[in-house]
């Protein structure tokens, strides 16, 4: 069955099998392996994408039901090749990581937390990562590194002092 | 964890849904997915054809009639969440939301998904229950209105016969002016399956008595049930915490529990006695201040 996706900006045209998910078509037709398969049942998280701008289980919907979406991969996060995005450095900077399993996931869903709400508190950066899960790091350097990227974000947005 | 495989068909309307269903005994509905593409996944359910319906724009949005809110099939969790009618007339289902799975399967699951689903712990349905409302359901035939009472059936059963598809959920809208709701849930983690949750929606008059009540549980057994006569009992009165203990142990007693690996039968009675309780005095403690 062909499917016309909108993926990080690019028009792809993808022949599947209706039972094949977005995450499966992400990873398998369209080279995009940054998407995570964790369990493949809607637990984890590792497979988060943006649909629209909202975060999505992309293992729980099929690739044959994305079209007319924005979708959005961990590969449409950082503005050029090999250059990071203000979240993805947060990451780096407060060791938001260690296997990294889990990281595309938890950016993604952080971008689209800061986007919402730009200065969020502690316990909206909790609640917003609760349905993604690391086995690694405890959560505190991941919690830290999406408040590093808020107030880093919410800097860069600042008028310039003096002018309003 | 892939499914079998299927046809995908998306229909462009009501009929042309239900004659995809008629025509296919082993056809499944498929809306948000959330609870679903799980069974699929797992191969717990193996249906040879999903009809999608999310994308038909007569299922999806939220109106008031005089005597209900009116959601749509399809309407998003996330939608109901932070739409104001919810708010203003459904405090109670508004109160649940933020229990239901994660922020990134809200925004995909709907309403009526989480009714069809019928999952015994799930929390709209235990909404749905408590303040009985009314499960619209279309067939090639026409339409079909259940109450709550007789639509959960058991454990992921309902009463959607084979070519039927739920369209809306028509929740009763209180008029009284002090309206207070609660609801209360166990789990082993934030978000995770309800072991036992209660919910409960009373109204006081300008004397501090109790003038409407409806209370129900969910998790204890096969369906969320209504604890129809201990809310009726308690009608009338200051609604006491003596009163209450009273009327929910009864009713806690007569209610058909079952046990397993998360936890007894005997725990889920109990606890759901607790939650039964503290739902109803809080819900009185929110009405009495004039808060819903």
């Amino acid at each position: 069955m062909k499917v016309e996706l909108s993926v990080n900006g690019d028009q792809r045209v993808v022949d599947v099998e209706p039972r094949k998910t977005l995450l499966d078509c992400l990873r398998e037709d369209l080279d995009l392996t940054g998407s995570h398969a964790g369990c493949e049942h809607g637990i984890c998280g590792a497979c988060t994408v943006l649909l629209d701008d909202e975060p999505a289980r992309s293992c729980l919907i099929f690739a044959v039901q994305a079209d007319g979406y924005e979708i959005t991969t961990i590969e449409g996060v950082a503005p050029a090749p090999g250059e990071l995005s203000v979240i993805q450095d947060a990451f780096c900077e407060t060791h938001g990581m260690q296997c990294g399993y889990c990281t595309p996931g938890m950016v993604l869903t952080a971008k689209a937390l800061l986007r919402r709400k730009p200065q969020p508190t502690r316990q909206d950066i909790v609640e917003a990562i609760s349905g993604n899960v690391c086995r690694c790091t405890g959560y505190g350097q991941i919690v830290d590194a999406i408040a590093l990227a808020a107030e880093r974000l919410a800097g860069a947005n600042a008028p310039a002092a003096g002018k309003p | 964890m892939k499914p079998v495989p299927f046809d995908y068909v998306r229909p462009g309307s009501i009929e042309e849904a239900c004659a995809l269903l008629a025509a296919d005994g082993e056809g499944r509905v498929i809306a948000g997915g959330q609870s679903l593409v799980p069974m699929l996944a797992m191969r717990l359910a193996r249906p040879t054809r999903l009809v999608d319906i999310l994308r038909l724009p007569e299922l999806s949005g939220l109106r008031e009639t005089e005597t209900a809110l009116v959601i749509g099939a399809t309407t998003r969790q996330s939608a109901a969440e932070h739409h104001p009618l919810v708010a203003a007339k459904a405090p109670l289902l508004a109160k649940v939301f933020p229990w239901i799975g994660h922020l990134a399967t809200r925004g995909r699951g709907t309403v009526g998904g989480s009714v069809a689903h019928a999952d015994p712990s799930a929390e709209i349905p235990l909404v749905v229950v408590t303040l009985d409302a009314e499960i619209v359901v279309r067939e090639a035939a026409g339409e079909v209105t259940f109450k709550a009472g007789d639509f959960f059936l058991g454990p992921m059963v309902n009463a959607i016969p084979p070519a039927g598809l739920l369209t809306e959920i028509r929740l009763p809208v209180w008029r009284e002016p002090r309206i207070g709701v609660a609801f209360h849930e166990v789990n082993s983690r934030h978000s995770d399956f309800a072991f036992v949750c209660a919910a409960a929606q009373v109204a006081f008059d300008q004397a501090d008595r109790c003038t409407a009540c409806a209370l129900g549980v969910g998790g204890l057994g096969e369906y969320p049930v209504r604890l129809e006569q201990a809310a009726a009992a308690l009608v009338g009165t200051p609604l006491d915490d003596r009163a209450i203990a009273e009327v929910v142990n009864a009713a806690m007693a007569r209610v058909e529990v079952w046990g397993d690996l998360h936890a007894t039968a005997d725990y889920r009675r109990r606890v759901g006695g607790v939650l039964a309780r503290r739902a109803l005095s809080d819900a009185r403690g929110a009405a009495l201040e004039g808060r819903p």
